[in-house]
């Protein structure tokens, strides 16, 4: 068993799983983007207003924020910790990525159900 | 007349590794690679490389190829030369001894770390352990890895983390023995893999399988080691 602390799940079991799961959940809401907009015509600030109104499209648009999130975490740390060798560098690197998702999160909540 | 270009490092003498190359008579024939290192060692006696079965059985002889990895003593001059140039360098990734001899301490680590023997906490029967034919079959495909190391060193996972990462050659036989019958520790093999290196380093590029030069598939069996972690922890 090789130990960890820095990766998503604590296990390498739970972040393969997540890292499908979430692959998965922004596929399916690309294919809903883009077929939001290929049905849309004369798309204006109402109708992306209203559209977003919907509490089932924020929700799904949250789940995709989380699913970013999670998938580029266990994604950048696997890329850090095969081709970063020097420690000190390696964890600035896992530092600023996890700090600049967890920003687009809460970032991601203000523009979802902000004034 | 082939050329033939290889790998030359004596630590003791050369300050950095160079390729040499030789002009090497093979009389027209097909020549099996390792014949060729023969050839090559009569016009140069300092010219250092592993070999000892020479017929695919004791795995000492793997080596890169013209860039894929193989045992030379089973891989002909026509399945690998194609431009009239044989380039022979030693396995990537492995620290270089001499010439085409590697230090494959770290395979065996990681080879060792599997616990690579039944183990069996039920008493002893009088005679040995038996097991059902089809239990016997799912052994095929495992069993007959000769650790050659072929697969590992071909494997990016196993350059960048070989200290982390078991690598396509220790799975294969991780899975040999989470699967056979007879061995009682299923739960704490699985139990000493379920971190992000150890098998979740594989990405599944299947190099592995492309250079085994027994056609085994380490692969398909660390998908079987994901699913036996999955259906114990769901």
């Amino acid at each position: 068993m090789v130990t960890n602390v820095t990766n998503f799940g604590r296990s390498g079991l739970s972040d393969w799983v997540l890292q499908r799961f979430s692959a998965v959940v922004l596929a399916l809401y690309s294919a809903f983007m883009v077929g939001y907009f290929l049905t849309t015509s004369d798309l204006d600030y109402a109708q992306w207003s209203a559209f977003f109104d919907q509490t089932w499209v924020r929700i799904f648009t949250f789940l995709s924020i989380l699913s970013i999130a999670a998938h580029a975490w266990i994604g950048l740390w696997t890329i850090s910790t095969d081709y970063i060798k020097p420690t000190g560098i390696r964890f600035v690197f896992q530092a600023v990525c996890n700090l600049a998702l967890f920003t687009y999160v809460v970032w991601g909540v203000q523009v979802l159900w902000g004034a | 007349m082939l050329v033939v270009s290889v790998y030359r490092y004596n630590p003791e003498k050369d300050s950095a590794p160079y390729m040499q190359d030789f002009n090497v008579d093979t009389k027209g024939a097909d020549l099996m690679v390792l014949d060729v290192m023969h050839l090559v060692k009569e016009q140069d006696n300092t010219f250092a490389y592993r070999r000892s079965c020479r017929e695919g059985v004791c795995g000492s002889d793997g080596m890169n190829m013209n860039g894929k990895n193989g045992l030379a003593c089973v891989t002909p001059l026509s399945e690998v030369v194609t431009s009239g140039k044989l380039v022979v360098r030693p396995l990537p990734g492995l620290p270089v001894i001499r010439d085409l001899v590697v230090d494959m301490s770290l395979f065996y680590k990681q080879y060792e770390r599997i616990k690579p023997y039944l183990l069996n906490d039920t008493p002893a029967p009088a005679i040995e352990r038996l097991q059902a034919p089809e239990d016997r079959d799912k052994l095929d495909g495992l069993y007959e890895c000769i650790l050659c190391a072929c697969c590992s060193t071909a494997c990016p996972s196993f350059w960048w983390n070989p200290d982390k990462f078991v690598g396509p050659s220790g799975l294969l036989q991780a899975y040999r023995f989470l699967i056979d019958s007879r061995d009682t520790q299923t739960r704490e093999r699985l139990a000493e893999l379920d971190d992000p290196f150890s098998v979740f380093r594989c990405r599944g590029i299947m190099n592995c399988v492309s250079v085994c030069p027994k056609g085994l598939n380490p692969t398909k069996a660390i998908g079987h080691i994901r699913d036996m972690l999955l259906r114990e922890a769901t």
